[in-house]
């Protein structure tokens, strides 16, 4: 009998070791034999600890396991799901970059062949390096990290640049609160991840290869650690990638804990051993990155979605999305939410279908208030702007962002003038100092903020002032998109910050 | 470390980052390797990571300091970090948390007097999905609620 318990540390984090263990041992005294394969997730968060034991009918699924479910589910008594791949919430879903994910066993290099790993490397291999780049860009790839910059130019630039080394760094530090789509695919697929930085490292020129992975994801960094010594040694990565001319290798570097690392020139200066702070721009990265040279920085999602597209084609892959927004979202969807997890579907689909149709609401049951889309810096959107399809510039039109495409859900009983508060806090204790408008500028918000909060009317002015400086006068998006969820909070939500003298009025 | 364990001499702080010397970037990863030995990144470690790389003392000195993981001194046995980001708040987690602080009867980033435990806030484990969630040591933890914070905390000896 075989039976999947995931290894995500989402899983973990809800039980899936202890369930794991209490089948072997409940198996063994009971001399029934089962094979256990550790997956990566399905997404379906709400359901994990999430068991599949493989039937007639395929795999099928129960959820959430507890251990004192163990003995009734070997004895096959146990309540399930019926067909995992079945349940709505995967059914509805077009998995490219996810594809594999929760399927296989993340360490198992043969499974992952035998489930389209690897083919896209092999195309790559075999095409010159013009058509590699043009191949990237005719997808219309554009960075999942949250700029939305298409990924085929970065790519160009650093192609065309000449240089003795030239790098490909994988930008895994997802810190923004609702997004765990990086740490998903690094647990559940890692391999698809060091295909994508071999098709990279091959299209542009690069031989050398970092992770710059956050040091809160002690799992990820043990499966990618795992994954790139497996991929070594059985020659994916080396002096001859899976036998040809061309050399990459990679190693993963962890973070220290700052969320500014996630801005490309600040992760580049702690990846040198510097203090994270941002660079200004120009120079690109793209022409003078690490250690001064041609880099390529992509997040994770954007690179691990590279072997899809060369596996099946850039207009395969184009097909999928709507107006300048191709193929598919990785939405995260997070917070009070009836079923949370991670759904991977064509852009275009609209927010309001998200968080009442596919997440079914909030966990609460009570109305829904708000939805951060696009983590921290992300605007909150009223359920009035529910209509907004999933894409870059339809999201910029309605005073938002997609971001890294993780959405917060929040009810009624949040207070939006303390998440904006939260904002500028987080804003503060984060900013790497560079420049004034974000290091200054998001203490006296939280300062300002306390004044509305007080019943200083004339603090709203004020406030509105100091966002319209940070956002026109930060280096980075840290400063500059901060004004995005304390703005929005304000106007979206005037109730919250009406002052206590109003309403003693 | 033990907190009477003897202070990491030069030798032994040299014998750690020495061989990470050829790596390309080496102070982060001297840094983990340094607080790993001895949970914290001693001032003794200062003088010695920049006579290997070369760095001027505040060089090093301002990437020890720019960094929320490295610690200057040592922290309790066990070290808890509470999420503190939007969709653990949405989940509750600020309630959680602030409840959590007054049982122990600490503020964040204090440690409880038995020296079981230190409380941190942190900024998203990825757990979003089924907040709130916490970390004790490098194990994370997710719907957390009253009965599951007290079993962890029994579990820290808090």
């Amino acid at each position: 009998m075989k039976i999947w318990v995931p290894m995500d540390s989402a899983a973990k984090a809800v039980g899936a070791d202890e369930v794991a263990r209490s089948i072997a041992e409940t198996a063994a005294s009971r001399g029934i034999d089962v094979q256990i394969i550790r997956n990566g997730s399905r997404g379906m968060i709400w359901l994990e600890p999430l068991v599949e034991v493989e039937t007639d009918q395929g795999r099928v699924g129960f959820g959430p396991v507890s251990v004192e479910d163990v003995p009734a589910l070997l004895e096959g008594t146990l309540p399930g799901l019926g067909p995992v791949e079945q349940i709505p919430f995967f059914a509805r879903q077009t998995r490219l970059t996810f594809a594999r994910c929760g399927v296989i066993d993340p360490l198992d290099l043969d499974d992952y062949q035998a489930h389209g790993g690897l083919a896209g490397l092999r195309r790559a291999i075999a095409m010159p390096r013009e058509d590699i780049v043009t191949e990237v860009t005719d997808s219309g790839l554009r960075g999942r990290g949250g700029a939305g910059f298409p990924t085929g130019i970065k790519w160009k630039t650093v192609m065309q640049a000449e240089a003795d080394q030239k790098y490909i760094v994988c930008n895994a530090d997802e810190g923004d609160s609702g997004t765990f789509a990086d740490r998903m695919i690094m647990e559940g697929d890692p391999f698809t991840l060091i295909e994508g930085m071999a098709i990279a490292g091959i299209g542009v020129g690069a031989t050398r290869g970092y992770v710059y992975l956050r040091s809160e994801y002690p799992d990820a960094i043990k499966v990618m650690n795992a994954a790139v010594a497996i991929a070594r040694d059985r020659g994916v990565l080396g002096p001859r990638v899976l036998g040809s001319d061309h050399a990459f290798d990679m190693e993963i570097r962890m973070g220290a804990g700052a969320y500014v690392c996630g801005e490309e020139t600040s992760l580049l200066n702690s990846l040198e051993g510097k203090r994270g702070v941002v660079r200004a721009k120009p120079p690109l990265p793209a022409l003078e990155g690490f250690l001064g040279k041609p880099t390529v920085v992509n997040n994770v999602i954007s690179l691990a979605t590279v072997p899809v597209i060369f596996e099946k084609g850039a207009a395969h892959y184009a097909d999928f999305g709507v107006n300048r927004s191709r193929g598919t979202a990785t939405l995260q969807i997070a917070g009070n939410v009836r079923q949370g997890g991670l759904f991977e579907c064509a852009f275009g689909i609209t927010l309001g279908e998200v968080v009442n149709d596919i997440a079914g609401g909030t966990a609460s049951g009570r109305p829904v208030k708000a939805v951060q889309v696009g983590g921290p810096l992300g605007a909150y959107m009223p359920i009035q702007k529910f209509d907004t399809p999933m894409g870059y510039e339809e999201f910029d039109q309605k005073g938002g962002l997609i971001g890294h495409a993780g959405m917060v859900v929040f009810d009624d009983s949040a207070d939006m003038l303390q998440m904006a508060r939260f904002a500028m806090e987080f804003c503060a204790v984060e900013s790497c100092g560079k420049c004034t408008p974000c290091r200054i500028g998001a203490v006296r918000g939280v300062e300002t903020i306390d004044r509305i909060a007080a019943g200083d009317a004339a603090a709203t002015e004020l406030l509105t002032d100091l966002c319209e400086t940070m956002k026109d006068g930060s280096l980075c998006a840290l400063g500059g998109f901060t004004p995005f969820p304390v703005m929005s909070a304000l106007q979206g939500f005037p109730d919250d910050f009406a002052t206590q003298k109003e309403a003693a009025e | 470390m033990h907190p009477n364990a003897p202070a990491p001499t030069t030798e032994d702080i040299r014998a750690i980052a020495a061989p990470l010397a050829s790596l390309e970037g080496p102070l982060l990863p001297m840094l983990h390797a340094v607080q790993e030995a001895y949970g914290h990144v001693p001032e003794a470690a200062v003088p010695v990571l920049s006579d290997i790389l070369n760095l001027g003392r505040a060089e090093v000195h301002g990437v020890i300091s720019f960094y929320h993981d490295f610690r200057k001194a040592p922290a309790g046995k066990h070290i808890l970090k509470i999420c503190r980001a939007e969709a653990c708040q949405a989940m509750g987690g600020n309630g959680l948390a602030q409840a959590t602080l007054d049982k122990l009867g600490i503020d964040w980033h204090g440690t409880t007097p038995n020296g079981a435990v230190t409380v941190e806030p942190v900024y998203c484990l990825g757990m979003c999905a089924c907040a709130p969630a916490a970390m004790l040591d490098d194990k994370v933890v997710a719907r957390l609620d009253d009965a599951r914070m007290d079993r962890l905390l029994k579990e820290a000896g808090a």
